[in-house]
């Protein structure tokens, strides 16, 4: 506890120091990005485009590569130089501290939705609305737009993941359980997979924060919300605790498997049946696939469960790229971000290998919705996770310091995983952190 | 206490025991390693750790490491080598002359030299990365391999060490002896202390090896080129590759380059140890 706390305080001063040097050595070149004097029609931007030039651009997405080649085919003028930065944390790290030493900064960026208001809030993106990109719209599902369109354009998305309900038929039937509907079904179908065999669980859980902001995002829960630099942090909004109130016995009762996700026991005990449903982003298909060749054939998805029966959603993950206020060729950049993340051949290419999109077209065509997975028997697993983008609830933000209050989030609720105690209780001690981080990073922060 | 000695030490069981299970305690793991690159990626998730299973895939794995990515793997082995011989050599060779300036010269200011190396050696490496990043950003530097090799040049542990080493391993008169037969202080050097430093400067060699070799926090926040990043980079790269969106878990691969990454290392134990051991009892007993 000692050490974590220590982590944390050299955490909090590394931050600050951070900003510190932000404002001492961002001479130059950053022009505060939320009032971006540099301005271009689409002509403007086409033009500079057939001109050409070298730009860089920060990805973890696999599909960039390819992306990046078909761009250079169809403008060979300009050279794009792509930086692997491997996920989405080391990814926030790195941009950090590009922009803190205010060199090395790239001219487009892959930046997480949950993570938008880190860079935006002090000036950091080039508000797109300049480059007329507010046209585009249209392009893409309510729920995405609004994660980068919040007084001004910070992005444009490239994903999305509105949340589904993976399940393994064969652990299903085994159990004699079916696919639950509502989240009263999911805690009975959790104890008669344990009761069957002690062994395996519906789902595991040490305490997630993604996914539990997401689950308290389809609960309806607004605890998180910024006002004109002010913000108020309530979690033990009505959302909150009544996502809370239902999750509490599957922990209580240990109906949930005790393996943190993405590890190799995780993978493992997908392939071999230890877990039988996982309720993640329409992304997880691909890594199904990919990761879990054991499950070929019996693996199914279906919608969320819900609360009362309405179909309700959340979005897990996915992020758009931006163009940092410091980046040398703004011009270039809003060229190659258009076309990356508007223009169907690169959206195509995306698609190919598993990237599920944030665009209303490429999710309502015929071909993408009548795509029939052999690794889901055949399933038309489109058509389930497509209408499930449309049930997102509005209204959802994330903190500014969103990565920040994820890293403390086991210490705080995850606490109450291993305890067994109240999550209402981790969630006000996660509360509290949160409060007094804001506060020292010069924020107005309301606690409830 | 009749009857032990050095060569005929005392029995005893617990610590027989107790050793037994410290030796188990640390091999365990590389013993799980030894099995685990023999398995594809399915068999590794499924089956017991600590015995094969399935087909024997050692050498599809490393096949595998060393063409992903078009054989980054091999570019990442360059890297590292690069910066262990470049970085860990030039901190022996500065802590060792600095050493045994500070222990065999006297002159002014030395205690105050010898108070920052002090000072120094109580700053962990990680602390001062960040702020090493900033400065380096202003002159330019991050980004390049110099980032991740000039701050490895520096090891006041390793400087310390030497200290302690020279001052007992080379006879003050040994030195004085020399001086009136005529030898310059370099030749002296260079002839008679080096030699007599040996087993002190394969330590301080081998810990500036490992150090540099393992290094993970600086060149994570110095580099953003894939191409110039050392192997426990790399790896961690590939771990990462099993979570979040698009996620490949390539496991096996991670650990087949973890096997081949620590292959070097245990060869030049192998070949440092006996210089390393006769080092070890250097000046414990006065002649």
């Amino acid at each position: 506890m000692t050490i974590t706390r220590n982590r944390r305080v050299a955490l909090g001063a590394l931050a600050a120091l951070m900003a510190a040097s932000l404002t001492a050595c961002s001479g130059g070149g950053d022009d505060g990005g939320s009032g971006t004097t540099e301005g271009a029609g689409a002509d403007e931007i086409e033009a500079a485009l057939q001109e050409g030039g070298s730009m860089t651009y920060w990805t973890w997405t696999p599909q960039a590569e390819t992306q990046v080649a078909a761009f250079e085919k169809a403008y060979p003028n300009v050279d794009v130089t792509l930086v692997d930065t491997v996920g989405a944390g080391d990814a926030n790290t790195k941009l950090q501290n590009a922009l803190a030493a205010g060199d090395g900064v790239p001219d487009v960026v892959q930046i997480e939705y949950q993570s938008i208001p880190q860079f935006q809030l002090p000036g950091q993106l080039v508000d797109l609305t300049a480059f007329g990109f507010a046209d585009l719209q249209d392009l893409y599902t309510p729920s995405t737009w609004g994660a980068v369109s919040q007084q001004g354009i910070w992005g444009l998305p490239q994903d999305s993941g509105p949340m589904a309900f993976f399940y393994n038929q064969e652990v299903f039937d085994a159990a004699g359980v079916e696919v639950p509907t509502t989240w009263d079904e999911y805690i009975d179908a959790a104890r008669k997979i344990k009761e069957h065999d002690p062994k395996t669980c519906i789902g595991n859980d040490t305490g997630d924060a993604g996914f539990t902001t997401s689950m308290i995002w389809q609960a309806g829960g607004t605890p998180f919300q910024t006002e004109n630099g002010a913000v108020t942090i309530d979690l033990a909004d009505e959302g909150t605790t009544k996502w809370a109130d239902m999750y509490q016995p599957l922990i209580d009762d240990e109906l949930l498997c005790q393996l943190p996700g993405w590890s190799d026991q995780w993978y493992g005990a997908l392939n071999d049946g230890t877990i039988g449903s996982v309720a993640l982003g329409a992304w997880m298909p691909g890594i199904l696939e990919d990761g879990v060749p054991d499950g070929k054939g019996k693996w199914r998805v279906a919608p969320m469960p819900t609360y009362d029966g309405t179909p309700v959603n959340a979005e897990n993950g996915g992020s758009a790229e931006a163009i940092p206020g410091a980046a040398e060729n703004k011009l270039l950049a809003a060229g190659f971000l258009k076309w990356l993340n508007s223009s169907d051949e690169s959206i195509e290419e995306f698609m190919a290998t598993g990237g599920f999109p944030a665009t209303v077209k490429q999710l309502e065509s015929p071909e993408f919705l009548g795509y029939e997975s052999e690794y889901f028997g055949g399933q038309k697993i489109n058509e389930v996770l497509a209408a499930g983008a449309s049930d997102v609830n509005e209204g959802w933000q994330y903190l500014p310091w969103q990565s920040y209050a994820n890293s403390i989030f086991a210490d705080t609720v995850g606490q109450s995983y291993l305890d067994k105690s109240s999550l209402l209780d981790g969630l006000a001690a996660w509360q509290d952190e949160n409060v007094s981080y804001g506060t020292e990073q010069g924020f107005e922060v309301n606690g409830g | 206490m009749a009857g032990y000695s050095y060569d005929r030490p005392r029995k005893s069981i617990t610590l027989t025991v107790l050793l037994g299970a410290l030796l188990i305690y640390s091999i365990l793991p590389l013993v799980w390693m030894l099995f685990s690159v023999t398995k594809t990626q399915p068999e590794l998730l499924s089956s017991f750790g600590l015995w094969f299973s399935g087909p024997f895939s050692f050498f599809d794995n490393v096949q595998a490491v060393v063409t992903r990515d078009d054989g980054v793997f091999l570019k990442w082995f360059a890297n590292t080598l690069v910066y262990v011989v470049v970085g860990a050599g030039g901190a022996t060779v500065l802590a060792t002359a600095a050493g045994y300036g500070l222990a065999k010269y006297r002159f002014r200011g030395r205690n105050a030299v010898f108070a920052v190396i002090l000072g120094a050696i109580a700053v962990p490496g990680t602390a001062l990365a960040v702020p090493t990043f900033l400065l380096f950003s202003q002159w330019g530097l991050t980004n390049t391999m110099w980032a991740v090799i000039l701050p490895s040049l520096v090891s006041p542990f390793g400087l310390y060490l030497m200290w302690v080493f020279s001052a007992e391993a080379v006879p003050t008169e040994i030195l004085e002896a020399a001086r009136v037969d005529g030898s310059g202080e370099w030749r002296t050097f260079f002839t008679i202390s080096l030699r007599l430093l040996a087993p002190g400067i394969v330590t301080v060699a081998l810990f500036a090896i490992v150090a540099t070799w393992n290094n993970y926090f600086l060149p994570l926040i110095m580099l953003n080129d894939p191409n110039l990043y050392p192997l426990v980079l790399g790896l961690y790269q590939w771990l990462a590759d099993a979570s979040g969106i698009g996620a490949q878990p390539v496991f096996n691969l991670v650990i087949t380059g973890s096997f081949l990454t620590i292959l070097p290392i245990v060869v030049v134990f192998l070949v440092l140890q006996r210089y390393w051991q006769s080092g070890l009892n250097a000046g414990s007993v006065k002649a």
